[in-house]
C-alpha cells in the first residue's frame, strides 16, 4: 500500500491502481454522509478533483493521485456513505485507475513514512 | 506560523470532564468547546433524539437584570430594546426575545425569564459583551449583573425528564418554557434541539459533580457542538450570525411569532423598539425576503453560502445553514429567498460545486418537535 500527502491510499490490483482514503482521514472527516464519484472511462490528470466527500462537518475532495483513466467506481458508497468510516481501507475504495506505468507509485509514501506524517 | 496564532481561548469549568470523556476540543465563540465525543456527531445526534443528551453550554451569557426602581419600569425598559411583550410574561415563565437595531436588524436573540423581583436573561456567547453593554446603556434603571459563577447545562431528549427528576425532584412538573428555582439550581424546560428537555444553571463549584451524576443516569450521554448544530437545524431553529444577523429583520427571519400582539400595530404598546418602522411595515406589507426551510432533492448537502436560483436562472437567495439531518436521514438547509419564491413547495435550484441541483422550499421544523406543553 502506498500513501499520498492528501491521505489517500493506493493499492495495485493487477494492472490497476485502487484509490481510497486512509483511516486517519476518515476519522478526521467524521461521519461521511455523501459521496460523489467520477464517471468511468474518464481521463484524469494528477491533481484533478475526482470525488467529493461530505461529512457531517464539511465537504472535501479526493484528487487524482496520478494521470490515468478511471475504469471503475465503488457505487456502494453512494448508497452507504457510512462505509467510508466503517472500512476505509477495505470495502470503501473509491475508484480504480488504469495508468501507463505502475512505477509512478514508487514516488509515494510507504506505510512507515505515512505513519510518520500523521504521527 | 505566527500569523495563525490563536487568540487566548476561554476555558469552560467542565473542560477536565470533557477531556476525560474524550471530547474533541475546538475554538468556538472564544471558548475551547467539545465539538464531539468518541461516538461522533451522527450517533450523538440520534442518541439525543432516542434517549438523553447532556450539553455544556456554559459559554452562553447568563445575566440578571434587577430594578433600581420598580419592576414595571425595568420591564418597560427591556421592552424598549425588543419587539417583544415583556410586561405580559408571567412569573416563572420564559420567553424568546430579540435585540433589534435601528435598521430593524437583529443584534442578538436570547431567552428571558420573569422571576418576580428580577429578570434572568441568557444570551449568545459571541454577543455577550455587546449585549451587556447594550443593556447597561439602554436600561439606566436596571442593575445589569453578569452571572459569572455558574455553569449552564442542557439536558435534551425523551429521557431528560426522568434523568433530571432523579437529581432535582419536582422538575417533571414543569411545562415547556416554565422556569423554577430549586435551591441553588435554576431550571428552565427549554432547549435548542426541538426535543423536550431542560436548561439547568448550576453553581460552578457544583457543576462537575452535577454533570457526573447526570451522566450516570440511564440513557444520558455527553453531546458536542456538532450534534447541537444538526439538532437545532432539524428543529428549524436559527443560529445567530448565520441565519439571523444585524441585516435580517425578525419578519424576514420568519420570527414574527416572537412579536406578540401588544407590540404590533394596534397593540397596547405598539412599536417603541429599535427598528420599529421597518419591522411594523414588514408585518403589514410582508418582507422582501423570507427565511425558509429547504430540502435538496438529491443527497448532496447544500451548506451555508450556496446560491439559490429560480428555475429560469434568476438569483433568488442564499443558504444560511445546511448540512445532513441525521434523524430525517437527508440533507436539509435553511436560507433566505425572495418572497415570491418563498411559498412551501416552490422548486428552486441550489448551486453546489458549479452544478445547479433541485431543492424544494419546505415547512420547518424538519423533525417534529416534542415539547411538553
Amino acid at each position: 500500500m502506498k500513501y499520498t500527502k492528501e491521505h489517500e491510499w493506493l493499492r495495485v490490483e493487477g494492472d490497476l491502481v485502487v484509490v481510497g482514503i486512509t483511516e486517519h482521514a476518515a476519522t478526521q472527516l467524521g461521519d461521511v454522509v455523501f459521496v460523489e464519484l467520477p464517471e468511468t472511462e474518464t481521463m484524469v490528470t494528477e491533481g484533478d478533483e475526482v470525488c467529493v466527500i461530505e461529512s457531517v462537518k464539511a465537504a472535501s475532495d479526493i484528487l487524482a493521485p496520478v494521470d490515468g483513466e478511471i475504469v471503475a467506481v465503488n457505487t456502494k458508497l453512494v448508497d452507504n456513505p457510512g462505509l467510508v468510516n466503517e472500512d476505509p481501507t477495505g470495502a470503501a475504495w473509491f475508484f480504480k485507475m488504469r495508468v501507463d506505468d505502475l512505477s509512478v507509485l514508487d514516488d509515494f509514501m510507504d506505510e512507515d513514512e505515512y505513519q510518520e506524517l500523521i504521527g | 506560523m505566527a500569523d495563525l496564532e490563536e487568540p487566548e481561548l476561554l476555558r469552560l469549568g467542565l473542560e477536565p470532564l470533557h477531556e476525560e470523556l474524550g471530547g474533541k476540543m475546538v475554538p468556538f465563540a472564544g471558548y475551547r468547546m467539545p465539538v464531539q465525543y468518541p461516538d461522533g456527531v451522527l450517533k450523538e445526534h440520534l442518541h439525543t433524539r432516542a434517549a438523553a443528551g447532556l450539553f455544556d453550554v456554559s459559554h452562553m451569557g447568563q445575566v440578571i437584570l434587577r430594578p433600581k426602581g420598580s419592576m414595571e419600569d425595568l420591564k418597560r425598559a427591556f421592552e424598549a430594546l425588543m419587539p417583544v411583550d415583556v410586561l405580559g410574561l408571567a412569573e416563572g415563565r420564559q420567553r424568546y426575545g430579540l435585540f433589534t437595531n435601528d435598521a430593524g436588524g437583529i443584534q442578538d436573540d436570547l431567552m428571558f425569564t420573569s422571576r418576580g423581583d428580577h429578570l434572568y436573561v441568557v444570551v449568545n456567547a459571541a454577543c455577550k459583551a455587546a449585549d451587556i453593554a447594550h443593556m447597561v446603556a439602554g436600561m439606566p434603571g436596571a442593575a445589569v449583573e453578569p452571572v459569572t459563577d455558574r455553569a449552564l447545562l442542557a439536558l435534551q431528549g425523551p429521557g431528560a425528564e426522568a434523568a433530571l427528576e432523579a437529581l432535582v425532584p419536582g422538575v417533571a412538573a414543569l411545562r415547556f418554557m416554565d422556569h423554577r428555582i430549586f435551591g441553588d439550581i435554576w431550571v428552565s424546560r427549554s432547549g435548542y434541539t426541538g426535543e423536550d428537555g431542560f436548561e439547568v444553571s448550576v453553581p460552578e463549584a457544583e457543576a462537575e459533580g452535577f454533570a457526573r451524576r447526570l451522566l450516570a443516569q440511564p440513557g444520558v450521554a455527553p453531546i458536542g457542538l456538532g450534534a447541537r448544530d444538526s439538532l437545532r437545524l432539524e428543529a428549524g431553529l436559527c443560529l445567530y450570525g448565520h441565519d439571523i444577523d444585524t441585516t435580517t429583520s425578525p419578519v424576514e427571519a420568519n420570527l414574527t411569532w416572537a412579536i406578540q400582539k401588544a407590540r404590533r400595530a394596534g397593540g397596547a404598546r405598539a412599536g417603541g423598539f429599535p427598528g420599529a418602522a421597518r419591522i411594523l411595515r414588514e408585518l403589514a406589507e410582508g418582507p422582501e425576503r423570507l427565511r425558509v426551510g429547504l430540502r435538496p432533492e438529491g443527497r448532496a448537502p447544500m451548506r451555508e453560502g450556496v446560491e439559490l436560483f429560480a428555475p429560469d436562472g434568476t438569483p433568488v437567495g442564499q443558504v444560511t445553514s445546511g448540512g445532513f439531518g441525521p434523524s430525517v436521514n437527508a440533507p436539509i438547509s435553511m436560507g433566505y429567498v425572495a418572497r415570491a419564491h418563498a411559498s412551501i413547495g416552490t422548486q428552486l435550484m441550489g448551486e453546489v460545486r458549479g452544478k445547479r441541483l433541485p431543492v424544494t422550499v419546505t415547512a420547518m421544523p424538519f423533525q417534529p418537535t416534542t415539547y411538553k406543553r
